[in-house]
């Protein structure tokens, strides 16, 4: 049984209540760090810890927060990226409505370690009934002074706000974000300057997902040094997996970083195997952006070793054999599964979701799509593979945010392990109905 | 200055006139306005758009864009490019329930499709249509983040997962039974899993 720091009490009859969470050991982190700690000792105990950003780069948080700016008389934000959009991501959802206070304490004692007097939780659209969850818990942290004027009787004062979004993917990429949280369309920023320097309304600003905010808490309690003993290498922790697709319990599981693909699949702790005692073909292991993997590369490395949950050993062999961590969106797919269709799925979101700045990602993604539907509807040719291969190569690193390598990346990775779907479809003009598609954007014309 | 808003309605001065928040719909804006500096009201533009678009029936016309425009202090066309780009807002008007049904990847997989067509076959109406009575309206929708739960619908601020044929027969006798007008901002939210 793995160790748990994030959801060990998502069972607890009340947990989502202020006099439950504090109860169990709640808002610890909160009162170590405001009676006994300087901001620059969290920020030293998080660099120790060795977090990276758990929404999917993966970037060192404790760097990230060192980057922040801090001139005299601007104020600076903390702001929650909770706009959880990746597909086969739901882990901040599942945090979030099971035990609200983790991130609303995980704000505060990070706000102090930034020096930040108000932050933001901008959180999805969807994820509106989620918002009120939130809500509730900062009104019951008010009430109880967790959050307000001189917490537990210090000079520090914190405001903590949820905002919703309107429905937008792009907004999970933090400068689209940033725009989003100033009342204006998602489109991402040209960096630098990076939020750390001029981010909310211009003013430094760090931004972080749900889950890096939450794990700041067993950091501070526990200290930097014990939390980066949990994990291999420079993938210290533990993580949230959103395990969904054909397997037997699909969820939310949190890992100790290290354990193999193999027993995550297949123990019965965690995903159980394949459901209707199907063999596995393929898995998406970090969200939809990342390269899907065929089976035996998944399992095992090209060098023959087992393959781990870590950073690292998941981006072993580069994108060739490999694949990434990514936000923990992990998808299985059984053996009947199409993953030409599979991948229409994906290129019809980036299409959906490319905020349409950019010119390679608004029009590649479209193009994708198009000749996808060919495979779909049984008009494809053998050049058509070469030519979706052609699209994807001209998206890659020629766009303002990384939206064109979400969207390229699935279409080469699919092309690169299963280009003989591909080709099957195209020489026997295999018909698969998909009627209703052609309807997508009827409704907002 | 409102016809400026939006090319395809036609502005109707009479109708803007009548745009007007209730108390307590204002009570609730003036609390969203409350969190953002004082020269910074258009952050509250998002939320401020969703109060209004479950106030002034499940969509955003020119005339109630031209009234958030005129509480934020901003002009009528910031307004329409923040609802015209995110998928929630309505620029048109739609049935009092929105039946969203989420495709990506994870419901592929678990049978989205045959939700959607089951769906189609049981209300008489395809993706993108509303049912003539005005009750339901048929909408997909991209990863609603309940891929373990999958396939789902959202209807308003409620999650509807693990959905079956059997659940999707209880979820529209629930709603044409209940008959009101369901919006995302929704304090009854009735999550089924």
């Amino acid at each position: 049984m793995g160790r748990k720091l994030l959801i060990h009490n998502d069972k607890v009859p009340g947990i989502n209540t202020l006099e439950v969470y504090r109860a169990h050991g709640g808002y610890a982190s909160v009162e170590k760090a405001l009676k006994s700690m300087q901001p620059d000792q969290i920020t030293d105990e998080v660099k120790k810890s060795g977090l990276r950003g758990r929404g999917g780069a993966g970037f060192p948080t404790g760097m990230k927060w060192s980057f922040l700016a801090k001139p005299e008389g601007v104020p600076r934000y903390l702001v929650c990226n909770a706009d959880e959009s990746e597909p086969g991501t739901f882990k901040d959802r599942y945090l979030m409505e099971k035990i609200p206070h983790a991130l609303i304490e995980g704000m505060i004692t990070s706000s102090y370690a930034l020096g930040a007097k108000t932050s933001y939780i901008y959180i999805r659209g969807e994820y509106f009934y989620v918002a009120r969850i939130l809500e509730a818990a900062i009104a019951e942290a008010y009430a109880a002074g967790w959050l307000g004027k001189n917490i537990l009787g210090t000079d520090f004062s914190h405001d903590c706000y949820v905002q919703v979004g309107g429905g937008a993917y792009i907004c999970g990429e933090e400068t689209a974000l940033l725009e989003s949280l100033e009342g204006k369309r998602g489109n991402p920023r040209i960096k630098p300057p990076f939020p750390a320097v001029a981010g909310l309304w211009g003013c430094p600003t760090v931004v972080n997902n749900v889950e890096t905010i939450a794990a700041v808490v067993p950091i501070v309690n526990m200290g930097g040094e014990e939390y980066a003993k949990i994990g291999v290498g420079k993938s210290t922790g533990t993580k949230l997996i959103s395990a969904s697709g054909h397997i037997n319990k699909p969820g939310v599981y949190e890992i100790e970083l290290g354990i193999t693909v193999e027993d995550f699949i297949y123990s019965d702790e965690y995903c159980g195997g394949i459901r209707n005692g199907k063999k596995l073909k393929a898995v998406v292991a970090g969200g939809s952006s990342v390269p899907i993997l065929p089976t035996e590369l998944i399992l095992k490395t090209a060098k023959g070793e087992p393959r781990l949950m870590t950073y690292e050993s998941l981006s072993d062999g580069g994108f060739q054999t490999g694949t990434m961590l990514g936000s923990g969106g992990f998808i299985a797919m059984d053996e009947d599964t199409s993953i030409v269709k599979n991948l229409f799925t994906f290129a019809r979101f980036y299409h959906h979701e490319s905020c349409g700045q950019c010119s390679p990602c608004r029009e590649g993604t479209g193009w994708m799509e198009k000749i996808l539907k060919k495979f779909l509807n049984g008009t494809a040719t053998e050049s058509d593979v070469e030519l979706l291969w052609d699209i994807q190569s001209k998206i890659e690193g020629k766009t303002i945010c990384p939206l064109g390598e979400a969207a390229a990346w699935p279409v080469a990775a699919a092309i690169r392990h299963f280009k003989h779907e591909f080709l099957e479809i195209a020489r026997n003009k295999k018909f698969v109905d998909i009627s209703h598609y052609d309807r997508l954007n009827l409704i907002r014309a | 200055m409102g016809s400026q808003v939006h090319g395809a309605q036609k502005f109707d001065e009479a109708k803007r006139a009548a745009t007007v928040f209730s108390d307590e719909a204002m009570k609730t804006v003036q609390t969203i306005i409350s969190h953002y500096p004082p020269e910074r009201i258009k952050s509250a533009m998002l939320p401020v758009l969703h109060v209004a678009q479950a106030e002034f029936g499940g969509w955003l016309s020119p005339e109630t864009m031209d009234y958030v425009a005129s509480i934020l202090k901003v002009k009528p066309v910031e307004v329409f490019e923040v609802a015209s780009f995110y998928t929630m807002y309505n620029l048109k008007p739609m049935g009092k329930c929105v039946l969203e049904v989420c495709q990506t990847s994870s419901c592929w997989l678990n049978g989205a499709e045959d939700i959607v067509k089951y769906i189609e076959k049981k209300l008489n109406i395809k993706v993108g249509e509303t049912t003539k009575d005005g009750m339901f309206s048929l909408k997909v929708a991209e990863c609603l983040g309940s891929c373990g739960t999958a396939p789902m619908l959202q209807c308003g601020a409620s999650y509807h997962e693990n959905l079956t044929y059997e659940k999707v027969d209880k979820i529209l006798d629930d709603y044409r039974a209940e008959g009101k007008l369901r919006s995302y901002t929704d304090l009854d939210y009735k999550n089924t899993l």
